[in-house]
């Protein structure tokens, strides 16, 4: 992970760092240091490599909460069963949102369980993410006219990754998830 | 088979001739119309009686059909499980005009008429509980009603500031399509207006007048 063999990552202080191979002290030390400035007067800010352990360790382990509405919920399952298997990324289908880091939507949302799937997402712990599942989640698909369904999950809640499909496969699924792995490791960081 | 099924109208309509209006075989299945204040009595009959023991009750649904004068029908599809038979019993009702339950004879239709009331509006006299079942909680209208409009009155979406789910009239941006060229209820023609096989019926037409 480079943590540990990046000392300068902390601060940009003046202190003197101990490097772990103990030779040339002063003139690596220099040399990092020299490097965090020009960071910090290049772009004003110094990216710090806690934020790639704490990425590695979200995209590792994205406990999605299940929320299957409709058709999509059986593409979601044959993602997480043994042919595409998600355990292996670390996805575990969690029953409560008070445990999980994603939401998948996949279905149909109506009107009627609009408020319910809020306080779903409500009840989420920060940093918490959103994939919309299928046409009807993106934005209402083949109900778009209905009187009784939400065109497009993304009036309830905030949405990261959309998947397109009706349904989409259990792939489509799994390249949305790696999708969303990416823009975790893009755009993660420590600060809310 | 159709014999059976012929015979068994005419005895049931035989034993309710007060009750039933008329009855038929349409499409191998024995359809018949009663009178709505008399349908716990035609149920009751069909379910105990030894040669129909229509035991079980299937469905109860409704129709619109907006231009008669009790525009709608309640259709209850019964089976019986001893004598391996089906038979439809349709009655009619409108707006004001109440059916009464069969709760008490199927406990089973408690919650098809609570259906029937939801999207259609029509009403069950002597319902334990006729409340709406399948709509959105505050949901004005019945759907399932032909002048219903296709996307209702209220959409929903989450109040940022109010921090709660709102309903707003419908606002559609996309304008409305409709791919629908030829009709599916009156039948799929065999030959599509516009497709290859469109000059096909014309041509026929000229060489078996050329005979």
């Amino acid at each position: 992970m480079g943590v540990i063999s990046d000392p300068a990552s902390v601060s940009g202080s003046s202190l003197p760092l101990p490097l772990p191979n103990g030779r040339g002290e002063g003139e690596a030390t220099a040399a990092v240091l020299r490097a965090v400035e020009g960071e910090l007067t290049d772009k004003g800010f110094v990216l710090a490599s806690v934020d790639k352990l704490v990425n590695w360790a979200r995209t590792g382990s994205l406990w999605p909460m299940t929320f299957g509405l409709a058709c999509c919920a059986v593409e979601m399952i044959h993602c997480a069963c043994s042919r595409y298997d998600m355990d292996r990324f670390g996805i575990v289908f969690r029953p409560s949102p008070r445990q999980s880091d994603v939401i998948l939507v996949a279905g149909t949302l109506t009107n009627k369980m609009a408020p319910a799937f809020r306080k779903v997402y409500d009840q989420m712990a920060e940093p918490r993410y959103v994939i919309s599942m299928g046409s009807c989640a993106n934005g209402g698909g083949y109900y778009h006219y209905s009187y009784s369904v939400v065109r497009g999950c993304d009036r309830v809640v905030p949405v990261d990754i959309y998947i397109p499909g009706c349904p989409p496969t259990a792939e489509a699924l799994l390249y949305g998830i790696l999708q969303l792995q990416k823009k975790i490791n893009r755009t993660g960081t420590l600060r809310r | 088979m159709d014999l059976a099924l012929q015979e068994l109208g005419d005895y049931i309509a035989g034993q309710l001739s007060r009750e039933i209006v008329d009855h038929g075989i349409t499409n191998d299945e024995l359809v018949m119309t009663a009178h709505r204040d008399a349908v716990i009595r035609v149920l009751t009959f069909l379910r105990d009686d030894a040669n129909c023991q229509f035991r079980m009750l299937m469905d109860v649904c409704g129709v619109d059909y907006p231009d008669r004068e009790y525009r709608f029908e309640v259709v209850y599809n019964l089976l019986s499980m001893t004598h391996n038979n089906r038979i439809r019993i349709k009655v009619s009702a409108d707006e004001e005009t109440p059916v009464p339950s069969v709760t008490g004879v199927f406990s089973s239709a408690n919650w098809w008429e609570r259906e029937a009331w939801d999207l259609f509006g029509i009403y069950f006299s002597g319902h334990p509980d006729l409340r709406r079942i399948m709509t959105d909680y505050g949901f004005e209208g019945h759907p399932l009603r032909k002048d219903f409009p296709l996307t209702g009155y209220v959409e929903v979406r989450y109040d940022e500031d109010k921090r709660r789910c709102v309903y707003e009239p419908v606002s559609l941006n996309q304008e409305f399509r409709d791919f629908d060229f030829l009709s599916p209820w009156e039948g799929t023609p065999t030959r599509l207006a516009g497709g290859e096989k469109a000059g096909d019926e014309a041509k026929e037409a000229n060489k078996d007048g050329a005979k």
